[in-house]
């Protein structure tokens, strides 16, 4: 591939860049367990949980990079990590 | 038609003519005559420019940045401490490709304070990736602007451009200058087309990063349009003596050289003194002459070698000096001749100011043509 | 500076090359400056700034005793000194011819303010022969406009002709 003139290129590129690759452990969320409070999209430091149409929560995983402050943060203790199996 | 100006006058005239859209400069001396012209002529509506007042060099350069990215045509000027403020924008500028033309009104960088001309603010940034052209006189000052345009928006170049005029030497001289008309600059300079630009309809980054993947080949693409722009140079410069009869086509110009036994080299206003010290010395059955380098960078080591075969002496004038390792010039005009067997001293002269008169320009070839060289001359020894 | 850039203007304007420039430093009105400027036939390379001048204008008497304001002048050279009292203590080069012109007063009768560029022009042409007076009311008058041009052009018609009659 030619390089393009001044590094340039057409924005979100960081999208491509899948970064959840090299966990060890991924959080798994259970929806019944949840109040909705928000909390663990507020402090995901990925910012890779997103809310669902049922007002619940969940991660995704192409970014998660396993760290668990969501488990942390949970007040209904409704996450859980687990280790990445391949 | 020959007119009586001032040559900060003669670059902000010309400037104009070239039709910038996006001027951002913060004033410093002796660049402040220039920037207060073009703000005057955008004031007046001479100029169909916007002219952004930032409150430093950094965003002055910045907003040239993201004007050029945005596809204008864009004009800034500075010297010393602000070109070291703009250190960083600097690099961006050359890496992003954006072709903008700086006046440099050459000074000296502090400390200690100086507001006095040497080269060592330019010369400081010769690794940024910006073309550098010097101009021996206000004619040729105003005349490289033109030039430096059309290099630097050639697509095979891409790159920006300091065209380098000595501080107050130059810049507050009155002297006679040829200025071409609006209709003769729009015919020889044509509108600004950008290889790319930022669009909110299709949008784009800049300088995007590079892992280390892919870092070098950027850097080795800038350096190809380096070279490049050495023969982009030749062709602008080869049509302008077309149209105006002023020959601009080769990066280095020699004087007197053809029965030369000894050679000075040298960039800027400090050629002129030294030409007519060569005729004094040429009247007295001295061989000498000049090489005058025109573009500093790209650096034309392979020019500077075959203008010199011959030549058993060379003395390089350096208004700068890279601290620890000599003059800058004098560094890469050795390199250039390595192998030659022309004995090459260096002689760091008129730093902050200092006067150069004829008397030392003959004063260095006899140092030279004795074999001493690499050091400071005109050093007042009482102070030390 | 102004004083300098005219001059050399009004050579120019007379058919030779011309250079003008001031002794580089702080650009403040009015602040004790030197200005330089060369005449040639031919283009001017030389960007030095002059030791041996053959020509000498003094605009402010009050410098006189403090600063060698003569210093380096070549045997036949000419100064023109603004000051009322003819008789100064001068320290004038041996060879040297002086003329004084009390270019403040007439500065102030035709312009009105005590600025002499204009009329140390005038004594300028006059004692040297370098500037025919053509030429150096043309270079006043695309300099200045209206009634200053005229107030110019008077002021340094007046030191024309009160030189001329000494040369
Ligand atoms: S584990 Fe870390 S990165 Fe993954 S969703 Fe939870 S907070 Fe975000
Ligand atoms: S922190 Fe726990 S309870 Fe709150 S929204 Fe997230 S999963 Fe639901």
């Amino acid at each position: 591939m030619a390089l393009r003139a001044g590094c340039a290129a057409a924005p979100g590129r960081a999208l491509e860049n899948k970064t959840g690759a090299w966990r060890v452990f991924k959080p798994v969320f259970e929806p019944e367990k949840c109040t909705k409070c928000g909390m663990c999209a507020l402090v995901c430091p990925e910012g890779c949980v997103r809310e669902t149409e049922e007002g619940t929560f969940e991660p995704d995983l192409d970014y998660c990079k396993g760290c668990g402050i969501c488990v942390e943060i949970c007040p209904k203790k409704g996450i859980r990590m687990e280790k990445e199996e391949k | 038609m020959l007119e009586f100006m001032e040559g900060s006058h003669a670059v902000a005239e010309i400037v104009k003519r070239c039709r910038p859209q996006v001027i951002a400069a913060y004033p410093i001396t002796p660049q402040t005559h220039i920037v207060e012209d073009l703000a005057q002529m955008v004031a007046n509506c001479e100029i169909d420019a916007e002219y952004i007042t930032v409150e430093s060099e950094f965003s002055a350069l910045s907003a040239c940045l993201g004007a050029s990215a945005a596809g204008s045509r864009v004009y800034s000027a500075t010297t010393s401490q602000g070109l070291a403020l703009m250190f960083e924008v600097c690099f961006n500028a050359a890496g992003m490709r954006q072709p903008i033309v700086m006046t440099i009104a050459n000074r000296s960088l502090g400390a200690p304070l100086s507001i006095w001309n040497d080269q060592q603010d330019s010369i400081s940034l010769r690794d940024s990736g910006w073309l550098q052209f010097y101009a021996e006189d206000n004619q040729e000052a105003a005349d490289l602007h033109m030039i430096a345009y059309k290099v630097c928006e050639d697509h095979d170049v891409l790159l920006p451009a300091f065209v380098c005029f000595d501080g107050f030497i130059l810049t507050h001289t009155y002297e006679p200058v040829t200025l071409p008309t609006q209709e003769e600059v729009d015919a020889y300079l044509p509108a600004f087309t950008p290889y790319q630009r930022l669009d909110a309809a299709n949008p784009l980054s800049l300088g995007m990063y590079a892992t280390p993947e892919y870092y070098m080949e950027f850097r080795y693409e800038v350096d190809r349009a380096m070279e490049r722009a050495k023969q982009a140079f030749i062709k602008a410069g080869r049509e302008f003596g077309e149209q105006f009869g002023r020959d601009y086509s080769a990066l280095v110009e020699g004087y007197r050289l053809e029965d030369a036994d000894t050679a000075l080299v040298a960039m800027g206003s400090i050629c002129g003194t030294a030409k007519d010290a060569i005729d004094e010395m040429r009247e007295h059955g001295r061989k000498v002459g000049l090489l005058k380098i025109r573009t500093y960078r790209p650096f034309p080591a392979q020019e500077i070698a075959n203008a010199l075969k011959g030549v058993s002496t060379v003395a390089v004038l350096d208004k700068n000096i890279s601290l620890g390792n000599g003059g800058a010039v004098g560094i890469e005009v050795k390199s250039a001749l390595y192998g030659s067997g022309a004995a090459v001293y260096d002689y760091i002269i008129a730093l902050g100011g200092r006067d150069v008169r004829k008397k030392d320009i003959a004063a260095v070839v006899d140092l030279a043509e004795k074999g001493k060289g690499d050091m400071f001359y005109g050093l007042r020894t009482e102070v030390l | 500076m102004t004083a300098a850039e005219l001059i050399a203007f009004a050579a120019f304007e007379g058919g030779v090359y011309a250079q003008a420039f001031p002794a580089f430093g702080v650009e403040r009105r009015g602040a004790p400056v030197q200005a330089f400027v060369r005449f040639s036939d031919e283009k001017i390379r030389l960007r030095s700034q002059i030791y041996e001048p053959d020509y000498i204008i003094v605009q402010d008497p009050t410098l006189i005793g403090d600063v060698d304001v003569f210093m380096g002048m070549k045997e036949g050279g000419i100064a023109i000194v603004n000051t009322e009292k003819p008789d100064f203590d001068s320290r004038v080069p041996e060879g040297a011819r002086v003329y004084t012109i009390d270019a403040t007063t007439i500065a102030l009768e035709e312009l009105g303010v005590p600025i002499t560029n204009t009329t140390l022009m005038g004594a300028f042409a006059a004692a040297t022969g370098e500037i025919k007076l053509e030429p150096l009311e043309h270079a006043l008058r695309s300099r200045f406009s209206g009634s200053m041009a005229d107030k110019n052009v008077k002021a340094a018609g007046r030191a024309y002709n009160q030189i001329g009659g000494a040369v």
